[in-house]
């Protein structure tokens, strides 16, 4: 039993000083602003900036080789600190929010088959292109809301993906991982969009869609130079976001929406206090 | 006389159902008003069209061309006027280019084909001959059989297994052709065995068979060819547990039945290079077995590439009850199609239509560890483990797990008390590794 005891402390004590002596002879030198960038980074280690993670990325700022406003969830504050640290100029960022742009949910748009399976959009659309007629609406199986590091995206009882435009912080991970390529970063201070993401001519959407876009052109008409249809199907064009809005009440198909006013039917987020423009203190 | 019949590690006993149809002759199916001709009907580049709307063609013209080595030409399967070439509804689910096809009656080949004695000609020839008649795997994966009969000079072929197995509930169109066509089989079997220089040939068959056995055998004697009865076990006719059972040898992880010196081909497959070969037909028709409890009379029938199931549901006396669910293939790896507008292709080996009552859909539920998914897995996987790597998006460590092993048989599935889509989950996972390979 001593023995045991012994010999257990004994091994101990040799791998302490092991790694005692490994630890002087292997140490590695860190820049101390390397540490201050990433205290300052939000830690989310999401990656929209391009490097492995925050780590990555504070190295990479230390070294020059990566600009602070690459950190799109670390917002105009971070970039700020950065800057501070680094002695450099602060560039102000043009916040971005992800958008669903389908309002497509299992009331409005028609299945083309009945899903039974893992709940999962890329597993979905795998089987016949996906258990929905349209083919660039939302799934609704939740792939996006999974991968949001922040929880900024919800999935409606009806099945349909919602993103909050206060808790996005525009990381784009959502984007890589919807395989219908429905959700679009788009400029916070825009919140007038076309929620339609189906190609089809009008004709075959109505067969599918209550709330798709028909391309009648209408929303065109009312506010010309805000809209653009293309492939028969219409997008605010930003730049002109403030002017949009007329033509919410025109679309006969109630597929334009003013997020200030309000959040898809079914989502529980509360219309955004945000005033149209800004981004609430951060 | 009860020996010990020959198997793989694992699988598992689906209840047959061959009843219904493993008695009845090969019919030929009248052909339908209109054929959907896909250009894609094999793995590998899909055929590039070289008729347009409002062409004439022939029987077993060329319609489609190959594009490049792993792909194959396509014919027109009958005589008659091509209506469009456009998107049509395909057993993958979604809209491909096709030739559609207005049969004209006259059912004429352009000039007729020249029966040629394959055993004057070099493997070369006889390799071009299959892949211009469009030869592809027949037992359901339809893989080009031009390429499988090309490797490379260092891995040299000793050893031609023919599938005989049909280990697939419902499907009996493998079966009929080895009792009523064994001819066909064995000049294709010839022909193989010449192309890749075996020395061994083995047709393996399931003891559920005992005919199709009794038939070969007594065909075969006096010639090289072994026939042997295989235990009745899903999926004995998958082409690595075939080889495990006949050969004694596991084709290594990532590896192929080449690095045994082993190559496999349907007995499907090998009448089809008859009569590439010795008929000089390209392939524009097959055996297929419509079945079901849905359908009013089941059959086994000979059909023309780009007949639209309607039709052969119309052929088989229509429906008994309400159609909820058709499956190209066999119900455990088969595919759940969206309608019946769909046309047999040529990896359909059969089609399956179930009512509402067949479906046994049951809700999912929670992992109990029970193992009974890693006890019937062939591949000697961990299905469960895969399957919630896929599910948490940690796709190398589903790779890890060896999920690209896995050969989609769907016995996890199936045996699985808690209903949860493993197959499935682990598909995902490989297509996701493939994705992620690519991009590297
Ligand atoms: S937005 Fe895309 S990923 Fe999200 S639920 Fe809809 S289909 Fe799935
Ligand atoms: S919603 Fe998308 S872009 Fe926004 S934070 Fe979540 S994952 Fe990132
Ligand atoms: S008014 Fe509505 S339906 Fe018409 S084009 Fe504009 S967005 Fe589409
Ligand atoms: S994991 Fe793949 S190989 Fe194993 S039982 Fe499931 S489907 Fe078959």
């Amino acid at each position: 039993m001593i023995e045991a005891v012994l010999s257990i402390g004994g091994i101990g004590l040799t791998a302490a000083v092991a790694l005692g002596l490994a630890a002087k002879k292997f140490a590695v030198e860190v820049d101390p602003r390397e540490l201050a960038v990433l205290e300052a980074l939000p830690g989310a280690n999401c990656g929209a900036c391009g490097f492995p993670g925050c780590g990555g990325f504070a190295k990479a700022l230390v070294e020059g080789k990566a600009n602070p406003n690459a950190c799109t969830p670390g917002g105009q504050g971070t970039v700020e600190k950065i800057a501070h640290i680094l002695g450099i100029a602060a560039v102000a960022a043009d916040p971005r929010v992800a958008v669903v742009l389908c309002q497509g949910d299992n009331r409005q748009a028609a299945l083309k088959y009945r899903y039974v399976g893992m709940g999962d959009c890329n597993a979905a659309q795998r089987l016949a292109e996906g258990p929905k007629q349209c083919p660039g609406g939302c799934l609704g199986l939740g792939s996006c809301a999974r991968i949001c590091p922040f929880g900024a995206i919800e999935i409606t009882d009806e099945g349909l993906a919602v993103i909050s435009r206060e808790l996005c912080t525009g990381c784009t991970k959502c984007v890589a991982a919807c395989p219908r390529n429905v959700i679009r970063m788009t400029p916070l201070s825009a919140s007038v969009h076309v929620l339609c993401n189906s190609h089809d001519k009008g004709a075959q959407v109505r067969k599918y869609c209550a709330v798709g876009c028909i391309a009648c052109h209408i929303c065109a008409k009312t506010v010309p130079g805000a809209y653009v249809i293309e492939e028969f199907l219409a997008r605010v064009i930003y730049e002109h976001h403030q002017e949009a809005g007329a033509a919410v009440e025109k679309c006969p198909t109630h597929c334009i929406r003013d997020f200030a006013r309000g959040y898809p039917p079914g989502s529980r987020f509360a219309a955004p206090t945000v005033p149209v423009g800004g981004k609430s203190a951060a | 006389m009860m020996r010990k019949l020959k198997t793989f590690r694992g699988g598992l006993h689906p209840p047959e159902h061959k009843e219904r149809t493993a008695r009845l002759p090969i019919e030929d199916c009248p052909l339908p008003e209109e054929l959907v001709i896909p250009l894609s009907q094999h793995i590998g580049a899909p055929a590039e069209v070289c008729v347009a709307k409002g062409d004439k063609v022939s029987r077993g013209q060329l319609i489609g061309r190959a594009r490049g080595f792993v792909s194959v030409p396509v014919h027109a399967s009958t005589s008659g006027e091509v209506l469009a070439v456009e998107p049509r509804p395909h057993p993958s689910g979604k809209w491909l280019p096709a030739v559609v096809l207005r049969p004209d009656g006259a059912d004429a080949w352009g000039e007729a084909p020249t029966p040629v004695d394959h055993r004057e000609l070099a493997p070369e020839q006889l390799r071009e001959l299959i892949r211009s008649a469009g030869v592809v795997g027949l037992g359901g994966a339809a893989f080009p059989t031009h390429v499988k009969l090309s490797p490379p000079p260092e891995k040299p072929i000793h050893t031609l297994l023919i599938n005989g197995v049909e280990c697939e509930p419902y499907l009996t169109a493998d079966h009929r052709l080895m009792l009523e066509e064994s001819a066909r089989i064995l000049t294709g079997i010839d022909i193989l065995r010449r192309v890749l220089g075996a020395r061994r040939v083995c047709i393996g068959i399931e003891a559920n068979k005992p005919d199709a056995i009794a038939h070969l055998d007594e065909v075969c004697r006096g010639t090289e060819v072994e026939v042997a009865a295989l235990a009745v076990k899903y999926p004995q006719g998958a082409e690595k547990q075939l080889i495990a059972a006949l050969v004694g040898r596991e084709v290594p992880s990532g590896g192929l039945p080449m690095d045994l010196g082993v190559v496999v081909h349907n007995v499907g497959t090998a009448a089809a290079v008859a009569d590439a070969v010795a008929q000089g037909m390209p392939l524009i028709e097959r055996v297929t077995t419509l079945t079901g409890p849905a359908l009013v009379q089941p059959k086994n029938l000979r059909v023309r590439i780009g007949t639209p199931l309607r039709h052969l549901v119309e052929v088989c006396g229509g429906l008994k009850v309400d159609l909820a669910k058709i499956i190209c293939g066999g119900p455990m790896m088969g595919a759940a199609q969206l309608s019946l507008e769909v046309p047999v292709v040529r990896g359909t080996s059969g089609v399956l239509l179930l009512g509402e009552d067949d479906k046994a859909a049951r809700a999912e539920g929670a992992c109990i560890r029970c193992g009974r998914c890693v006890r019937a897995c062939p591949s000697s996987i961990l299905p469960t483990t895969i399957a919630a790597y896929a599910r948490l998006d940690r796709f190398e460590d589903a790779e890890r797990f060896r999920a690209m092993d896995c050969i989609e048989c769907g016995c996890c599935s199936y045996s699985c008390p808690a209903a949860i889509p493993l197959v499935q989950a682990v598909r995902h996972a490989k297509a996701a590794i493939l994705a992620r390979r690519r991009k590297l």
